[in-house]
């Protein structure tokens, strides 16, 4: 049967039962306007509603009632018992072709008229005669009395009375119809009662009555009514009487509390059926299995079912927003259109109830910051009427809620600056972050991006609720934009928080439980499988799929002490990947155990600080444990590593769109922050054994290839160790080279950087932002002297050059570039003049300055390389002096381009080799040229 | 809950009727060998040894987390909790079970002995000299034959905000 008939038949046939039960409180109480206008609604709901549906006979015979309850309401007619008999006889003709809705689902032929015209008489207030009463028996033929009843018609009081008179006589014969017995005798009790009231009342209706005619109407109208409903039913329509009821009896209302006391029951029965079939597994063979099997099955049916009873369509949820959008588009005059997608998709009641606010706030924002006024989207091109899609739907477990706009989309310039202005961030942060995780900034506390403060959104106490909210329900919640092309919100929220999935693991002998919606898989890795776990000064880090996944060791983080003689070593971890809205990280553990069925508790008041757990639970074997929160783990992990992790996925797709990158060579040194050093610098990595240092002039030195090379370590304080192997980074120039001792190689990464000179210490160039982190970037020329004091300049003191130095000019606009060239360059053998920009280099021309050789870069502000270049060919002082141009972009294009400036020679940046080799090439071409 | 509390609610009666003569229940334990005592209305069970869950991270005093017939009770050793030394692990200690606001929790100490009845006239406020560990979680003192008992006060002796911030 179509949902909406039955509900409109469940819905009908409750109203129904209530009209009687009201009607007869009316006859009792015709002064109670309460009673009637309630009565009054319940019919023209009816009316309402099968005018709705289509369904004319009904809604004839409910108009038609509906009009004699106006009249009654307005005080244009007085309540009199033959006109309650009337309307309820109408009801009784409702319920009859309600009856034959419901079997057949379609409403029965013929029509009502005489009813419909002895309501409309009563109506207008000439109620005829309570013979028509009887005449109005519904469709199927009346019984006998009733028929003889209706053949004639009465109109005068004395017939009436007469009639009345005889009626009864038939009517409490009629028993033999098992149905109409007990109608008749449970209302004959219940007639006298309204004697007394309808007396007065009858004045108007009928002209001269005679108070005891007056006082027998009602009482024989009742049984007349009900005996026609009885004969009715006595037509072999008994079964429609039942039928009729049977769809009422589908649905009952019950109370919220008894369902919640239901499924708290419930999931303490899971959890014994889950310590019985724990203990059955114990033991082979048993009496016990198959009932348990039995059990076992019944009891996950039973979670099932109640579990439905507790889930509503999000719909529900819904059901506010297309007024909300309304009221809001007429507001902030934007035409908007909600669509709204899965809203039969069900999910728990209590999740219902969780997210229903987070849900109004998202679309509010999409509505107020996320569309635009239409003019502007027709300037950019798109239709007038902004759109707000809601999709939700289920997907493994969990339910997906998105909430689409195709609006501006996120700002990220303005979250930028509105992260600088609330020192969320500093610029340089900022700087070295994706856009992704900038648009995590929205989720933060106190963040408001509208530029106003408007009745709807912009007060800053938004989004970081909502995830708050959302994260409280073991969800998660994900954020795509697209500027210019619109936002997306994607919330994943587990169907029901009472019963969850978990993953039981193992840590340093205690037991843990992860909720399964944030794991993404499991990892085994072991010395001998392909996944092995490296370490990174001590932080683990698992290669997977060609990244770098993050590892937290759950031993550590809950300071767990190993005292269980460790008999889990380092060759077998497994390792939980878990995802955190875009933040995949690993968890390590000892063991993976299953997954199971848990019952999620809140801890108690006194652990709740520990933001490390969600709940805990008991398990099938009785024993409590823990449930372990990724969103804890995530934050106590911190969220710089959230930006690191995506930070490199998202580098590697555009690698080619940034510039100013460069190969780092990441290593730790001393204490303090990770070092780096321009990968170009470092001529090779080493493990020097520490057994074969030697002491030489108050330094360690190793035999290197053939020579000695001094050993300089980061820290002037730093003493080499005995025995073991000792990493170290060789900076290499000619036949010379060094060693600079450091603890730990970390990694090579290809990163942007932004230097902030700020090196306080000598030996250090400054601090950057690399992979996330602050990292000191070294002077390398700064420990080349700690090696050879007379490392530069060395070729005027002692003869290495015969030559005096060339001079070279260094033109480039990043401080970085300049500081980190010179010492290259000087290392080389050069006398470097380094300038910020073309104009500088020029005013030294003007100067009178001279140079063997210009290095220039290509991107500059203001001036750019080529234009110096062509600026320096074309009638300067030094148009003969040879130029190298330096870039990161060195397709053959530019190449050309430089020579057609008037380039010598064009440099990648960065290639430390070919840099000094193109020097080298062009002051000899130049030399044999001149 | 409902289920626990009908003992109770039988022991209510009896314990009314003392209060009237100037009497009060004790359940009775020994920690360290000194007698304390907990109201009698205020237990709900007494638990020998029972296998409980660590909690990582926990305040030292909450040993951990145990299944009391469905329920997850939270376990306190009180020794730590009243400054003493922790209990050697090869004794077997017992528990006595409290409802603090509908939360259970099971303090763990060397032994429980038996309900005593005793009269308001043996007991006595806090010496101020007490360890103020002590005098913050006792509400007096009963002088027994022989011997002394301290009342523990068991809403203070959960209330962990104090000990963090002392």
């Amino acid at each position: 049967m179509d949902d909406l008939l039955s509900e409109f038949l469940t819905e009908t046939n409750e109203n129904l039962s209530v009209l009687d039960v009201e009607l007869v409180r009316l006859e009792q109480n015709p002064n109670n306007p309460e009673l009637l206008s309630n009565i009054f609604r319940l019919v023209h709901t009816i009316k309402g509603t099968c005018g709705f549906l289509g369904l004319p006979r009904l809604e004839k015979v409910a108009h038609a009632s509906e009009n004699v309850l106006g009249k009654f309401r307005d005080g244009e007619l007085t309540i009199n018992p033959e006109a309650v008999s009337l309307i309820l006889q109408a009801l009784d003709t409702i319920k009859s072709l309600l009856a034959v809705l419901e079997a057949t689902e379609a409403e029965p032929p013929g029509d009502d008229i005489p009813l419909i015209e002895r309501l409309n008489l009563c109506a207008e207030g000439k109620l005829g005669a309570p013979a028509p009463v009887v005449d109005a028996a519904p469709p199927p033929p009346p019984s006998a009395p009733a028929v003889a009843a209706a053949e004639e018609r009465p109109n005068t009081l004395d017939e009436l009375e007469a009639l009345w008179n005889s009626i009864p006589g038939p009517a409490t014969p009629v028993p033999p119809p098992a149905p109409a017995a007990p109608a008749s005798t449970a209302l004959a009790p219940r007639a006298p009662e309204p004697t007394p009231e309808p007396a007065p009342s009858q004045d108007l209706v009928v002209p001269e009555p005679e108070p005891v005619a007056a006082a027998k109407v009602p009482v024989a109208a009742t049984p007349v009514a009900s005996a026609g409903g009885a004969g009715h039913a006595n037509d072999g329509n008994s079964e429609n009487a039942t039928k009729e009821s049977a769809v009422a009896a589908q649905t009952i209302r019950v109370n919220v509390d008894l369902l919640e006391n239901l499924m708290t029951m419930v999931s303490e029965l899971v959890l014994t059926r889950n310590q019985l079939l724990q203990i059955l597994r114990s033991q082979k063979e048993s009496e016990f299995a198959a009932p348990l099997q039995r059990l076992n099955h019944v009891t996950s049916e039973l979670q099932e079912g109640v579990m439905k009873t507790r889930m509503q369509p999000i719909g529900n949820a819904w059901a506010k927003l297309p007024r909300l959008v309304r009221d809001l588009a007429h507001e902030l005059n934007k035409k908007i259109d909600l669509q709204m997608l899965g809203a039969d998709t069900e999910l728990d009641r209590q999740v219902l109830e969780l997210i229903k606010d987070p849900l109004t706030h998202m679309v509010r924002n999409s509505a107020d910051h996320g569309l635009e006024i239409p003019a502007e989207r027709v300037k950019s091109g798109k239709i007038e009427t902004g759109r707000i899609t809601l999709n939700a739907y289920h997907e493994g477990g969990h339910i997906i809620i998105e909430i689409q706009d195709d609006g501006r989309g996120l700002a990220i310039d303005k979250i930028k600056q509105k992260a600088i202005q609330n020192n969320m961030a500093s610029e340089i942060e900022l700087a070295s972050m994706t856009d992704q995780q900038i648009i995590q900034f929205i989720m933060k506390p106190g963040f408001s991006t509208a530029a106003k403060v408007t009745n709807v959104s912009g007060r800053g106490v938004g989004m970081d609720v909502v995830k708050t909210n959302i994260e409280k329900i073991g969800g998660t919640i994900e954020i795509k934009s697209l500027q210019g092309r619109g936002s997306t919100f994607v919330i994943k929220i587990p169907l029901t928080l009472a019963i969850v999935s978990a993953l039981i693991v193992e840590c340093a002998a205690e037991r843990f439980a992860i909720p399964q919606i944030s794991v993404v898989e499991l990892v085994r890795a072991a010395t001998d499988s392909e996944h092995t776990i490296e370490r990174l000064k001590g932080t683990p880090v698992l290669r997977l799929r060609n990244r770098l996944l993050p590892l937290v060791s759950l031993q550590e983080l809950l300071k767990l002490d190993d005292n269980e003689a460790s008999t889990k070593t380092e060759d077998e971890t497994f390792i939980v990947v878990t995802q955190v809205g875009t933040y995949t990280f690993g968890i390590m553990v000892d063991r993976v155990f299953d997954t199971e069925e848990i019952v999620v508790k809140p801890v108690a008041p006194i652990l709740r600080h520990i933001e490390m757990f969600s709940g805990n639970t008991i398990l099938g074997d009785g024993s409590v444990i823990m449930i372990l929160d990724p969103n804890g783990i995530a934050s106590a992990t911190g969220e710089m590593a959230v930006a690191d992790v995506v930070g490199k996925e998202t580098t590697a797709v555009q690698t080619q769109r940034q510039e100013d990158k460069m190969a780092l060579l990441l290593f730790r040194a001393g204490d303090g922050a990770p070092k780096a050093v321009p990968l170009s610098l470092v001529a090779r990595l080493e493990d020097v054994d520490v057994a074969t240092v030697e002491m030489s002039n108050g330094l360690p030195m190793v035999q290197y290839r053939g020579k000695l090379m001094p050993l300089v370590p980061i820290d002037p304080n730093f003493m080499l160790g005995k025995e073991g192997r000792q990493p170290v980074l060789v900076f290499a120039d000619g036949d010379r080279s060094m060693g600079l001792i450091v603890d730990e190689i970390v990694d090579i990464v290809e990163e942007k950087l932004n230097v902030q000179l700020a090196a306080e210490r000598p030996g250090l160039m400054g601090s950057a932002i690399i992979a996330g982190k602050a990292t000191e970037v070294i002077d390398a020329g700064f420990f080349l002297t700690q090696a050879y004091k007379d490392w530069f300049g060395s070729g005027t003191n002692d003869g290495y050059e015969e030559e005096k130095l060339h001079r070279v000019l260094l033109v480039d606009d990043s401080p970085f570039f300049r500081n980190l060239l010179t010492p290259l360059l000087s290392v080389a053998g050069y006398d470097v003049t380094a300038v910020e920009n073309a104009n500088d280099a020029l005013a030294l021309c003007e100067a009178g300055e001279d140079f063997d050789v210009i290095v220039s870069d290509i991107e500059m502000p203001g001036m750019n390389g080529f234009d110096f270049a062509e600026a320096v060919r074309h009638g300067s002082r030094w148009q003969r002096v040879p130029m190298v141009a330096l870039s990161s972009h060195a397709s053959p294009r530019d190449l050309d381009r430089g020579r057609i400036a008037g380039f010598n020679d064009y440099v990648a940046k960065f290639d430390r080799d070919a840099l000094l080799y193109a020097l080298q090439q062009t002051l000899t071409d130049h030399k044999g040229a001149a | 809950m409902s289920n626990a509390k009908l003992p109770s609610t039988v022991r209510k009666s009896k314990g009314d009727d003392l209060v009237a003569t100037g009497n009060q229940d004790y359940v009775t334990m020994t920690i360290a060998d000194q007698m304390f005592g907990i109201p009698v209305l205020q237990v709900q069970d007494v638990l020998g040894n029972q296998r409980i869950t660590r909690i990582p991270l926990a305040p030292p005093e909450v040993a951990g987390s145990l299944n009391l017939r469905g329920r997850i009770v939270t376990a306190i050793d009180v020794r730590l909790r009243l400054g003493l030394p922790g209990r050697s692990k090869d004794k077997p200690g017992m528990s006595i079970v409290v409802d603090l606001r509908g939360e259970l929790y099971s303090l763990m100490v060397d032994s429980v002995g038996e309900v005593l009845s005793l009269t308001n006239e043996d007991f006595e406020r806090n010496p101020a000299t007490l360890d103020p560990r002590w005098r913050e979680v006792s509400t007096g003192i009963y002088r027994l034959n022989g011997q002394l008992m301290v009342v523990l006060d068991v809403p203070r002796l959960l209330n962990f905000t104090t000990v963090e911030t002392a």
